[in-house]
């Protein structure tokens, strides 16, 4: 199967053709320099993300703005978004406050990126 | 009236810094005015990750990159009025504020910082056709309405502009469940960051449009769709024959940002019309002495580490001022804007420079494989090799004072591109 994504590394937007036989990558090309070769095969390979969202605070309609801990793998961002909405926190929370843990079953945490007293 | 040495009208991401690196370099008679409920400007409501990686080496949330500055803020007492909005400036630095608290205020400033970011270009300055049916918004109203108030604005939407916020917003809208249908750009380029475009956009499979635009918007109440057409690149008419028509109840512009100056004309600072900012020399002090300018307001940045980093100069040259350490040199070169390159800030520079400064600037297409030079008169004294340059990435270039010793006879600093246009 034949693959082509843009490179983000630089304002270029090398776009990089590859040719995969399943998770296998056989050639890359387009690339100008490593970082493009090598954000290459971590995106054809398992492409992840960081997720910022929004979740329910108890007695408020003004949301919580959260984060993945970490980037998660494409493929789960919209579970983890479905999580995320599922969920209500309380008051008062704090920056840097895991507010789910293991999200759809990852070791990746949701995290308060906002205060609210 | 109340006597204060350097008062800062905004605090978003340019006030705080200016506060913050103010109060270290020894002021200790700060204030701040914000006429939000809370401090942090904009950078509250872009809730993406993004921030911060060239100040703290780790990609944070707006709020979060904020939240650092205004923790720094209460660490040193530094005091902040929330919920006042300045409405005027007098030349000698007579501020008027009012809030709900106190009523009407005045200040007397020794000096004044203007961090009073920018606003969007709203609908009215664009001219497209049709009725003032409800459901076109800004992109950052939007991003306002979802991230702090938790409302949704529509369910199907098309985006018109690239700038990185409606890209932003095309990703939101998906993640709230809408259907983005389209991201329309005039240009044959976007103005938005290359990672945005693929992050947001490509990542969701929403198409990117270039070279279009939306030629009519139906409906009356609400709107109901919008008509898009191809444009010629080169005189962006609409091409006839390619119109096509989506339906949705959404249009969020992301047509570009302007700098928030009425406050700063009131003060009769002289506001370049190439920035829509102050004009200010390399210790970013405006054309009125001791009013200094930094941030969104001096120029619309694409990132705000480089707000922080110019906001933090404003604040310390402020604080000189107020002792009488600034020199205002009356003999400065100008800053030319050459070929491919527009708005360069600072616009005057000391013929007595005795520190290196930096000089900002957006280029005014695509270029590849270029080449940014500086022209001391004549002399072309630096240049800077660059893969691709794009007007949505800012150029920073280093000045040094040697610079000035190539030629002391000069009578203008010329900033340039030498390439290809693509
Ligand atoms: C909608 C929007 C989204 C953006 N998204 C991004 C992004 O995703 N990533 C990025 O890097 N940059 C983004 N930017 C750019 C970002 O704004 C800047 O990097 C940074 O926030 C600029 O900081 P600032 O302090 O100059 O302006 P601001 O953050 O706009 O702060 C200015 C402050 O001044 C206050 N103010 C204005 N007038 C008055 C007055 N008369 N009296 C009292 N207070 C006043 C305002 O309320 C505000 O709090 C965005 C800009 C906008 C407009
Ligand atoms: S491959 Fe290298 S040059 Fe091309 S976009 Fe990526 S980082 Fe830039």
């Amino acid at each position: 199967m034949i693959k082509e994504i843009t490179c983000i590394g630089c304002p270029m937007g090398c776009r990089i053709t590859a040719e995969l036989d399943g998770d296998k990558i056989l050639s890359i090309e387009g690339f100008t320099c490593n970082i493009g070769k090598k954000y290459a095969q971590e995106e054809l390979t398992v492409p992840t993300r960081m997720v910022t969202a929004l979740m329910h605070i108890c007695g408020t309609d003004q949301p919580l703005s959260v984060k993945t801990s970490k980037p998660i793998e494409k493929s789960k961002i919209f579970d983890c978004l479905k999580e995320i909405s599922n969920h209500y926190v309380m008051r008062p929370v704090h920056i840097g406050e895991v507010v789910i843990k293991n999200v759809c079953g990852t070791s990746v945490d949701i995290v308060a990126t906002r205060d609210v007293e | 009236m109340r006597n204060v040495d350097i008062l800062i009208i905004g605090g978003g991401p340019a006030g705080l810094a200016a506060a913050i690196s103010a109060y270290e370099a020894g002021c200790r008679d700060i204030l701040i005015l914000e006429r939000e409920e809370n401090l942090g400007g904009i950078l509250k409501q872009c809730i993406h990750n993004g921030f911060g990686l060239h100040t703290f080496k780790e990609e944070l949330t707006g709020p979060e990159y904020a939240q650092r500055y205004i923790d720094k803020v209460l660490e040193y007492g530094i005091p902040a009025q929330c919920d006042t909005m300045v409405i005027n400036i007098t030349p000698d630095k007579v501020v008027t504020a009012v809030s709900r608290g106190a009523g009407l205020e005045h200040f007397k400033a020794k000096s004044i910082i203007l961090a009073m970011g920018c606003r969007e270009r709203p609908r009215g300055s664009l001219g497209t056709p049709g009725w003032r049916c409800s459901g076109i918004y800004t992109a950052g109203t939007a991003q306002k309405f979802t991230n702090l108030k938790g409302l949704m604005p529509g369910k199907r939407v098309v985006i018109l502009g690239s700038g990185d916020i409606g890209l932003i917003m095309a990703r939101r809208m998906t993640f709230l469940g809408a259907k983005v249908l389209a991201c329309v750009e005039l240009m044959p380029y976007s103005a938005g960051l290359k990672r945005n475009i693929v992050q947001c956009l490509d990542d969701y499979g929403i198409p990117l449009l270039l070279s279009h635009t939306v030629v009519d918007i139906a409906g009356r109440e609400r709107l109901e769709g919008v008509t898009v057409a191809e444009v010629d690149p080169k005189t962006l008419k609409p091409i006839p024959g390619t119109e096509q028509y989506f339906e949705c109840d959404t249009l969020l512009l992301s047509v570009g940002l302007i700098p928030e100056n009425e406050l700063s004309t009131m003060a009769g600072v002289k506001i370049s019309p190439a920035t829509n900012g102050a004009e200010v020399n390399e210790n970013l002090e405006t054309s009125v002495e001791g009013i200094f300018s930094c941030g969104n307001v001096l120029h619309v940045h694409d990132l705000v580490d480089y707000v922080s980093e110019e906001s933090a100069k404003a604040g310390a040259n402020a604080y000189k001022y107020v002792q009488g350490q600034l020199s205002r040199e009356e003999d400065t070169l100008e800053v030319e804007n050459g070929f491919g390159v527009s708005g360069a800030v600072p616009q005057h520079i000391s013929k007595d420079l005795n520190e290196p400064i930096t000089i900002m600037f957006r280029p005014r297409g695509v270029f590849k494989d270029a080449q940014v030079c500086i022209d001391v008169g004549d002399v072309q004294v630096a240049t800077k090799k660059s893969r691709i340059l794009t007007p949505g990435e800012m150029v920073t270039l280093k000045f040094s004072p040697e610079y000035l010793r190539k030629n002391t006879n000069a009578d203008k600093i010329t900033v340039r591109v030498e390439a290809q246009q693509s």
